[in-house]
């Protein structure tokens, strides 16, 4: 590689990277805005109108108000884990968002910039990995509070977040089949001619119950089910490190927007009236939407008979799914 | 050796006084076999302010306030019950019109009560919205509460004798469109939740209480009728006029929790009934005993003007008025069952002591019995189905 196009391909990751770090960070801020704002519309409320003009700043008096919080640590806890924990969940739930892709290639001067952190031809596993050692963060966090309600919450999301990667990865092998690659740039590319939901639509169903579950979100947020265990996992955290638990949830419910998107939606593309990147952002937001609005109508379910359910329902109809969609390329 | 069954070890996890779910200051320790229950212990106490002994010290027309104050959630049971009470003892028969108005008043309070209870139980298993909008229907409510006696909670506008004062004027009108209004609520509420799947996963088979038990447990109220029992005073022992409406009293089979969800339901459109009878046949008339000067209050206008009027108006709320001697017991269905004031009078103005037979107290203990061998997570279902008011528990 000439040393120039280097030099413009390295700028233009390092701006990527900036960006989507603060885009990341900036939508999460609204996100919370708009779930309290959609929720209340839903409830017959009017939701947040005080800090700016209609409550959009709310989210910023939110975060400032998190910093000036006295930072806590509970007699007995193991000072290093309860540090780390809430640095593992974020740190995933970003880490996740590196290799979704959101637009078509920008070309800057003969240069090809993707828009996409990082191209990986291992995509899909990246992903699953990921979400694996996302798990720590909850149950290190329940482990070290030394707190009973902590606990079950970190024993309960340990179990659930567990099981759930088997339907959540097994949903994703149709599309892999599919698309013949496991990095997420083909398998949009793939999605040129029509999007895989329309052939996947089954898979995709598992795809969305297990990442409800994965992002503890209502109506299988048992991890944190306040009326039972006051916050569960993280009823010990305070001030920024609880910051830092609330973004990584959100963190994580975008990324599995997206993901949804670029497995099943066709990622960014599009009709050509809309430039792909606002496609992308169009699509996602639908998604989010959903699960905003499934947090809004739906009770909880109890744990132990969700983890029922992906055992003898969801697991068993995953396997046999991979075996139609075998059948039907074959 | 080792017998695993006895030697498993187990967790204490202390429920409460302060905790989201447990309706006011309820303590609950609970002993935990992973997350199932094998023990549990309910602690009550947190919110005892000794109304009972209090009442003692105060003439018969103060005591009102006090006793709206014991299951803050439905006052006018609690009114009802207590001015019953002493109307027993000083043989007042009240006319028509009171015993229309304070079955208004009581059905209406049924309904609110319910609407608190379905919104903070759809709350604890994580239906949020169902308990925003419960409170919005039980805010119509609660305006026509505050239209009558100036409050919204602990409006002490029952009267021993009857009413201070009428309905005001476009109460009836206003009460007629919540009558309207509100059955479609109701079906609102029910599409949420009475054929969720998750709910009903949730509720059918839990917490069961066998007819015997709750009998055995002293429980009262939709607790009971869930289990299958028939038993409701407004028709064993109809006080107030309730002879005169026509009402169905719904039970359930089952005795869990979604048979109590179903009962209380099919409770407030009873209710709902009951009220559009009422308001149909709602008789004209005074609202008090009008013989009775001795306990009534003369027209705050005479009073003002006239001097006998003003010095009896003075006299008896100085000194109140005297009860003959004698002890009573009146029992009335409140929303959570079986409210019944056992009242001694010594002859003064004073009660000498009033013992309060309160629904939730009875209820509560059979918690204990619902609890073992069920998940944390149902723990709070449980709770929240015996609809306990703290205030209402220890007084």
């Amino acid at each position: 590689m000439p040393k120039e196009v280097f030099i413009i391909w390295l700028v233009a990751k390092i701006i990527l990277i900036l960006l989507v770090f603060i885009g990341l960070l900036l939508t999460i801020a609204f996100l919370i805005y708009a779930e309290r704002k959609l929720i209340a519309f839903m409830q017959s409320r009017i939701g947040p109108n005080r800090v700016g003009p209609i409550g959009l700043l709310q989210p910023f008096a939110d975060i400032t108000k998190l910093f000036l919080k006295e930072d806590l640590t509970p007699a007995g806890a193991d000072r290093f884990l309860f540090i780390l924990a809430p640095c593992i969940s974020v740190f995933t739930a970003f880490m996740a968002f590196a290799i979704i892709p959101f637009g078509r290639d920008l070309i800057i001067h003969n240069v090809r910039i993707p828009l996409q952190i990082t191209n990986l031809n291992v995509g899909v596993l990246y992903l699953l990995a990921i979400f694996a050692i996302n798990v720590y963060g909850i149950v290190l966090a329940g482990w070290s509070s030394n707190s009973k309600y902590s606990f079950f919450g970190g024993m309960r999301s340990c179990a659930q977040m567990i099981s759930y990667e088997l339907p959540l990865g097994l949903s994703m092998v149709g599309v892999l089949l599919l698309s013949h690659s496991l990095s997420l740039r083909s398998i949009v590319a793939a999605q040129s001619r029509h999007w895989f939901i329309l052939m996947q639509f089954p898979a995709f169903i598992v795809f969305l119950i297990s990442s409800i579950a994965e992002t503890n979100r209502a109506p299988f947020d048992f991890p944190e089910a306040e009326t039972e265990l006051v916050a569960g996992y993280h009823t010990e955290y305070s001030s920024f490190k609880f910051a830092m638990f609330f973004m990584a949830e959100y963190a994580s419910m975008i990324t599995f927007s997206a993901l949804a998107v670029t497995l099943f939606f066709g990622g960014w593309l599009g009709p050509s009236f809309f430039p792909p990147f606002i496609w992308f952002l169009l699509k996602v937001a639908a998604m989010l939407f959903f699960f905003i609005w499934l947090r809004a109508t739906y009770p909880r379910l109890r744990y132990d008979k969700l983890m029922m359910f992906q055992w003898k329902v969801l697991l068993p109809f995953s396997l046999i799914w991979i075996l139609i969609t075998g059948a039907m390329i074959i | 050796m080792v017998n695993t069954e006895t030697e498993r070890d187990t967790m204490i996890l202390n429920v409460g006084p302060q905790h989201p779910s447990t309706h006011g200051v309820l303590r609950v320790v609970l002993e935990l076999d992973g997350e199932i229950v094998v023990n549990s212990n309910t602690v009550i106490g947190y919110l005892h302010t000794g109304m009972e002994k209090t009442i003692e010290s105060e003439r018969y027309v103060q005591a009102i306030t006090i006793v709206d104050r014991m299951d803050y959630l439905s006052c006018f049971f609690n009114e009802i019950g207590y001015i019953l009470a002493v109307e027993k003892l000083l043989g007042i028969e009240v006319p028509e019109r009171v015993k229309f108005m304070r079955i208004i008043l009581c059905e209406l309070q049924r309904i609110a009560s319910h609407l608190v209870w379905l919104g903070t139980h759809a709350l604890e298993l994580g239906a949020m919205s169902v308990m925003l909008y419960t409170f919005r229907e039980r805010e119509l409510i609660l305006e026509l509460f505050e239209m009558c006696s100036g409050y919204r909670m602990n409006s002490g506008y029952m009267r021993v004798g009857g009413f201070y004062l009428d309905f005001p004027d476009g109460f009836i009108d206003r009460l007629k469109n919540f009558i309207n209004v509100f059955p479609s609520k109701i079906n609102e509420y029910e599409t949420l939740l009475t054929k969720n799947i998750i709910w009903k996963e949730r509720t059918v088979g839990l917490g069961v209480l066998s007819a015997e038990d709750a009998i055995n447990f002293g429980v009262s109220g939709p607790l009971l009728r869930a289990s299958g029992v028939k038993w409701d005073i407004r028709t064993a022992h109809p006080y107030s006029g309730y002879e005169l409406f026509e009402f169905d009293v719904p039970v359930g089979t089952h005795g869990d929790v979604y048979d109590r969800y179903l009962v209380r339901m099919e409770e407030m459109r009873q209710s709902l009934r009951i009220i559009s009878q009422a308001v149909k046949n709602l008789p004209s008339g005074p609202v008090n005993v009008v013989d009775r000067p001795d306990i009534i209050l003369p027209p705050k206008r005479n009073a003002e003007l006239g001097m006998e009027e003003m010095i009896h108006h003075f006299k008896i709320v100085s000194a109140g008025f005297p009860v003959p001697e004698g002890e009573t017991y009146v029992a009335v269905e409140s929303a959570r069952g079986e409210l019944g004031f056992y009242l001694v009078s010594d002859g003064g103005n004073k009660p000498y002591r009033l013992k309060v037979r309160t629904p939730s107290f009875a209820n509560l203990q059979a918690l204990p019995l619902m609890l073992k061998g069920i998940m944390i997570s149902d723990v709070i279902a449980v709770i929240a189905s015996i609809d306990i008011v703290l205030g209402d528990v220890d007084r």
